[in-house]
């Protein structure tokens, strides 16, 4: 007896709130007129946790991009509102809506990573919000029909042959390592080189990543003892540092190359800079400190310190959106329109996008850092066959 | 499965196992003494590991202006080992006595029930981790060099390196140093009197407190000489290693036969290289999982791991 | 001090020896007003009056998503460690079970390419996590205490290694393009789109409802009698003949239903399932929302579920001395079990009997102690 009553008093309420809310006509609806300002950009990203450097990079190159553009538009300024994801999946939808919510962001920069996009960007495809990634490079993203995805640098399937097409003309090693560490971004980056790299690689290992382990002694065992000249690592600095410090001081000396996921700082730092020397690094992004007009200078007058990896790229993307706000753009779809659309210079490449979002492929260029005296420093560029 | 990667890398497998469970039998020590006495799984053991480890380059750092760039050898680097060594022991003991004093006394005191116990554990784990992942901002720190891991000697082709050496003679060491106390002193008899029956000692004159107390304190000894050992070992420290070194010293103390000292090095030996051949087989990523399987297996069908109990005696 | 504590307590068994002697439809219309206030909450334009209560620092609706779903884990948590007494580390692995199954059976890149609609998937979703609830009991229940609690811990990190290292499961690649819960609007729109999260939470709090209604059956059943026999003493329970295994082997698989249910829903919402989603630290959280709001009393798993889970989206944006409040949440809610366990183990809002329970023992403290 008591469970019915329950039930009927709470199918009323229920009916009642639903009646109620669908008289209200649903969420979300956005009648954004305007007055011409106090329009917003976003980044979405990284900006405490272990993943932060990357995305503290991004920021701050979003940062410079919007004070220049405030510089030269004193009376109409652009708001920077910074949504820290802490580079997680699980807190990406939140914060998505969160940046939906706010009428007056007509863009966003990010998400800076490929797991926190796949759960994110449903969100802004839906609502008609453009998001330019200055670093999410999952080649799946660009497949999923959002209509609002852009990305201004070359996708894994650029960055994983050029890594394996380096190793084999540049470094010319016959036999090479390949680790991974089970990431869709490591994995995917070494599952493209040992594509390349066909039957000079003699053989492959897994970690876990995500900090998770430290002790990698059965790999170095492996690497050891399999004679090699090369070894590829596909994943984060935290494990390149761990795994080159072992490897040195189990006394092997091969090359270690590994994807931009490696530049950090820290990845120096751990293994030390005696072990790190000569470690190349990939990158689908010229040097920030390659990047045209007086955009390093810029940077280290308003943040102190170098640019690093994605600044530049994350610049662009800002630039993109702000000139869109400068054109007279007003509302989310005018944005839309008008980054699909768009054809220009930034200061690490000439950007205009293909059907997905992606970037123009002639455009796509994929460079070699090295780490050289405890800095990572420009090496060459990649031919692309 | 890899059999030849099993085969082919047989003999290095073995003895960086041997290393590493080395490290695991000196955590596990700590585990052992605390549930021989208390029949309590001490969570934040891990924590207490990783005090000593930080300690330990934190002495590197501020005290001796090291970092991850500089080399020593000889006589320096004794100084700069042994000096290591002291504080992070002293730290780690610290913060393990705390914890008993701060999260388990007051739970004795109320006679809460073991559940309670293990909850609090994992409070006080969650707690001290997650103080030194802010501390750390959840970044790697590295290490100087300071014990030579080029090879000393060969083995039937393996090399045997002096960071080897020096992490298995100090587990030996310390276990027997640690089996001479619990045996043959008095303060010994009293840890054994109130692993056997508490009240019973509590009635023959023997302060619980103080002896419980002191059990904390030499886990956490063991537990800090084991960090400086890891940080020789791996050279880079992350926050998060604490976790799974906890379960895998936890493991290894099942495995030997929890309560059983000798037991925590048996343990902790065959664990590192039962990991060490797994990876060979599967792949480095499957090295957790085996710990975990071996956990689990063992709890589900042989509880008393290998050696059985020896603290309390005969088991009543 | 005391005196202030002694009237606050005082207060609160006022308020309850009341509730308990208020007439039938007293408490009825105060349960409905309740409800009815938790159905229009992620409403804006009722919840910007709320003051600070709405989180900053993220969209209050899809936080309130989130809430619901940890109240569900708490409620199933709280079947297996507060009735029964089952200290379980590895619950979310329930979740994942869950989330896992619809994912494998409706996301495209899944290799079984079978893409059923969601609502197809959720039944078989529940089933799996029961057998997986069922498979788990099993083995280690015959474990007392403390090895059970491990035993569970090493299981859930087996099942989140496997997952990411397992070809099948896609590891951190993950599935993606879940389908959601079906339904259109007159319009054609669908009921349960990306943007708005109303629809899903709606949908999580009916199911909570449903869900309570249920364990509150089973626990004034014999079930329920069994579990608080086995929890205050398992031998006594076995002596007197009740079947202590098969009703322990009952929690589990009840609360692995409703942790399987709770993963399907995430997943429905979530379009977007991987291994990050599934770590052990989650299950801790959980334990920790059960053991604040009270073990083994419905409401206190409410309470607990809800607090926790709202307070860690409300510290999100927060600053104090210039630290960032997020950063230190986990460090707050190991606190708060270390403090909860010394000053208050029943909970917040305690379970008379189990109040009772820990009352007794403290009365038992002998010599030495």
């Amino acid at each position: 007896m008591r469970q019915k009553l329950a039930r009927v008093l709470g199918g009323v309420a229920m009916l009642a709130l639903v009646a109620s809310t669908a008289a209200c006509g649903g969420g979300g609806d956005d009648a954004a007129e305007g007055d011409s300002c106090g329009y917003k950009i976003a980044f979405f990203g990284a900006l405490t946790g272990s993943s932060a450097a990357l995305g503290i990079n991004e920021n701050n190159g979003v940062k410079l991009a919007v004070e220049q553009y405030n510089k030269e538009n004193a009376d109409c300024k652009v708001e920077l509102v910074s949504l820290d994801s802490q580079g997680s999946p699980d807190q990406a939808p939140q914060l998505a809506q969160q940046a939906i919510d706010d009428e007056k962001i007509l863009g966003v920069v990010g998400p800076a990573f490929s797991g926190e996009s796949e759960a994110a960007n449903p969100l802004f495809a839906e609502a008609g919000l453009v998001h330019i990634t200055a670093s999410a490079t999952r080649p799946s993203l660009a497949e999923q029909g959002w209509k609002t995805f852009f990305r201004v640098v070359g996708n894994d399937l650029s960055q994983g042959p050029a890594a394996g097409i380096y190793i084999r003309d540049v470094l010319k090693a016959d036999r090479v390592f390949v680790i991974d560490d089970q990431s869709a971004y490591g994995a995917g980056l070494a599952d493209e080189v040992k594509k390349v790299l066909g039957s000079a690689v003699v053989g492959t290992d897994k970690i876990q990543g995500e900090g998770k382990q430290a002790d990698f002694s059965a790999t170095v065992t492996k690497v050891k003892n399999a004679n090699v000249k090369a070894i590829f690592f596909g994943g984060y600095y935290q494990e390149a540092g761990l795994l080159r410090k072992q490897l040195t001081a189990a006394g092997v000396t091969a090359v270690m190359v590994g994807g931009d996921g490696v530049n950090d700082p820290a990845f120096i730092e751990s293994a030390g800079q005696a072990a790190a020397e000569g470690t190349v690094i990939t990158c689908a992004c010229a040097p920030a400190t390659e990047a045209r007009g007086t955009f390093v200078e810029d940077y280290k007058a308003l943040h102190g310190v170098e640019p690093g990896t994605y600044s530049d790229t994350a610049y662009d993307a800002a630039t993109i959106l702000l000139s869109g706000i400068k054109q007279g753009v007003k509302t989310r779809e005018a944005m839309l329109e008008y980054v699909r659309n768009y054809n220009g210079q930034g200061v690490a490449a000439n950007y205009r996008f293909t059907e997905n979002g992606e970037m123009d492929p002639a455009e796509v260029r994929v460079w070699a850092y090295k780490v050289k005296d405890g800095k990572v420093v420009p090496d060459q560029e990649i031919p692309k066959a | 499965m890899d059999i030849n990667g099993l085969f082919s890398n047989f003999g290095e497998l073995t003895t960086t196992g041997l290393t590493q469970g080395a490290i695991y039998a000196l955590v596990a020590l700590g585990y052992t003494l605390v549930y021989g006495v208390l029949r309590l799984i001490n969570f934040a053991h891990s924590e207490v590991f990783i005090t000593g480890a930080f300690f330990a380059v934190w002495t590197w750092q501020f005290v001796w202006g090291l970092n991850q760039d500089s080399t020593a050898g000889g006589l320096v680097a004794v100084a700069y080992l042994v000096s290591a060594m002291l504080v992070a022991a002293v730290a780690s003991a610290v913060v393990a006595s705390a914890v008993e004093v701060v999260a388990y006394r007051p739970l004795r005191k109320r006679n809460a029930p073991p559940l309670a116990f293990l909850i609090t554990a994992i409070g006080a784990s969650i707690v001290l981790s997650e103080a030194y992942a802010i501390l750390t901002r959840r970044r790697p720190t590295g290490m100087p060099t300071l014990v030579s891991t080029e090879p000393l000697f060969h083995i039937g082709g393996v090399p045997i390196s002096a960071a080897d050496l020096l992490i298995v003679s100090a587990a030996l060491v310390m276990m027997i140093v640690l089996d001479i106390f619990i045996n043959r002193s008095r303060i010994g008899r009293g840890i054994r009197a109130v692993a056997q029956d508490a009240n019973t000692a509590a009635l023959m004159g023997i302060n619980k407190d103080r002896i419980i107390l002191l059990v904390f304190l030499t886990g956490g000894l063991m537990a800090g000489i084991a960090g400086v050992l890891f940080n020789v070992r791996i050279g880079v420290l992350t926050y998060s290693v604490g976790f799974l070194m906890g379960i895998k010293a936890f493991t290894a103390a099942v495995l030997g036969g929890i309560g059983n000292l000798r037991g925590a090095l048996l343990g902790g030996l065959l664990l590192g290289v039962t990991e060490n051949y797994a990876s060979g087989l599967f792949g480095t990523n499957w090295k957790d999982f085996t710990a975990f399987a071996v956990l689990v297996v063992l709890l589900m069908f042989r509880p008393t791991g290998l050696l059985g109990e020896s603290l309390r005696g005969v088991r009543a | 001090m005391t005196a202030l504590v002694a009237r606050i307590r005082a207060g609160r068994e006022a308020i309850g020896v009341r509730w308990r002697q208020a007439p039938r439809w007293t408490r009825w219309t105060v349960i409905a007003a309740i409800i009815a206030f938790f159905y229009a909450l992620p409403n804006k334009e009722f919840y910007q009056y709320l003051g600070p209560i709405p989180t900053t620092g993220s969209n209050f609706g899809q936080v309130l998503f989130t809430i619901s779903i940890y109240v569900l884990l708490a409620v199933g948590l709280n079947i297996v460690v507060g009735y029964a007494g089952l200290l379980d580390l590895g619950y979310f692995g329930f979740f994942a079970v869950g989330a896992y199954t619809v994912a494998v059976l409706t996301s495209p890149a899944s290799d079984l390419k079978t893409q059923w609609p969601w609502l197809m998937a959720l039944p078989v979703a529940l089933v799996v996590a029961m057998i997986s609830g069922v498979l788990l009991g099993m083995p280690t229940l015959r474990l007392r205490g403390d090895y059970l609690a491990i035993v569970t811990l090493g299981f859930a990190e087996m099942i989140r290694l496997a997952a990411t290292s397992s070809e099948f499961l896609k590891g951190q690649r993950g599935f993606n393009q879940i389908p959601h819960p079906p339904g259109r609007y007159a319009d054609g729109r669908p009921v349960f789109g990306v943007l708005d999260p109303r629809p899903y939470y709606w949908l999580v709090l009916t199911l909570i409802i449903l869900v309570l209604i249920a364990v509150r059956n089973l626990s004034n059943s014999r079930v329920g009698r069994a579990w608080v026999a086995i929890r205050e003493d398992e031998d006594a329970a076995q002596l007197m003949g009740v079947p202590t295994f098969k009703f322990k082997l009952w929690a589990f698989a009840a609360g692995a239903v409703i942790g399987g249910l709770a993963g399907a829903l995430f997943a429905g919402k979530q379009n977007f399932v991987n291994s990050q989603n599934f770590e052990l630290l989650n299950s801790i959280i959980i334990l920790a929302a059960v053991i604040f709001g009270g073990s083994g009393n419905l409401v206190g798993a409410i309470v607990g579920g809800g607090l926790v889970a709202y307070l860690i989206e409300r510290f999100r944006g927060v600053e104090l001395f210039g630290w960032e409040l997020y950063e230190f949440r986990f460090m707050f809610f190991g606190a708060v079990l270390i403090i909860m366990m010394i000053f208050r183990p029943q909970g917040l809002i305690p379970n008379r009997r189990r109040a009772a329970e820990f009352a007794d023992r403290r009365r038992e403290v002998t010599v030495g102690q």
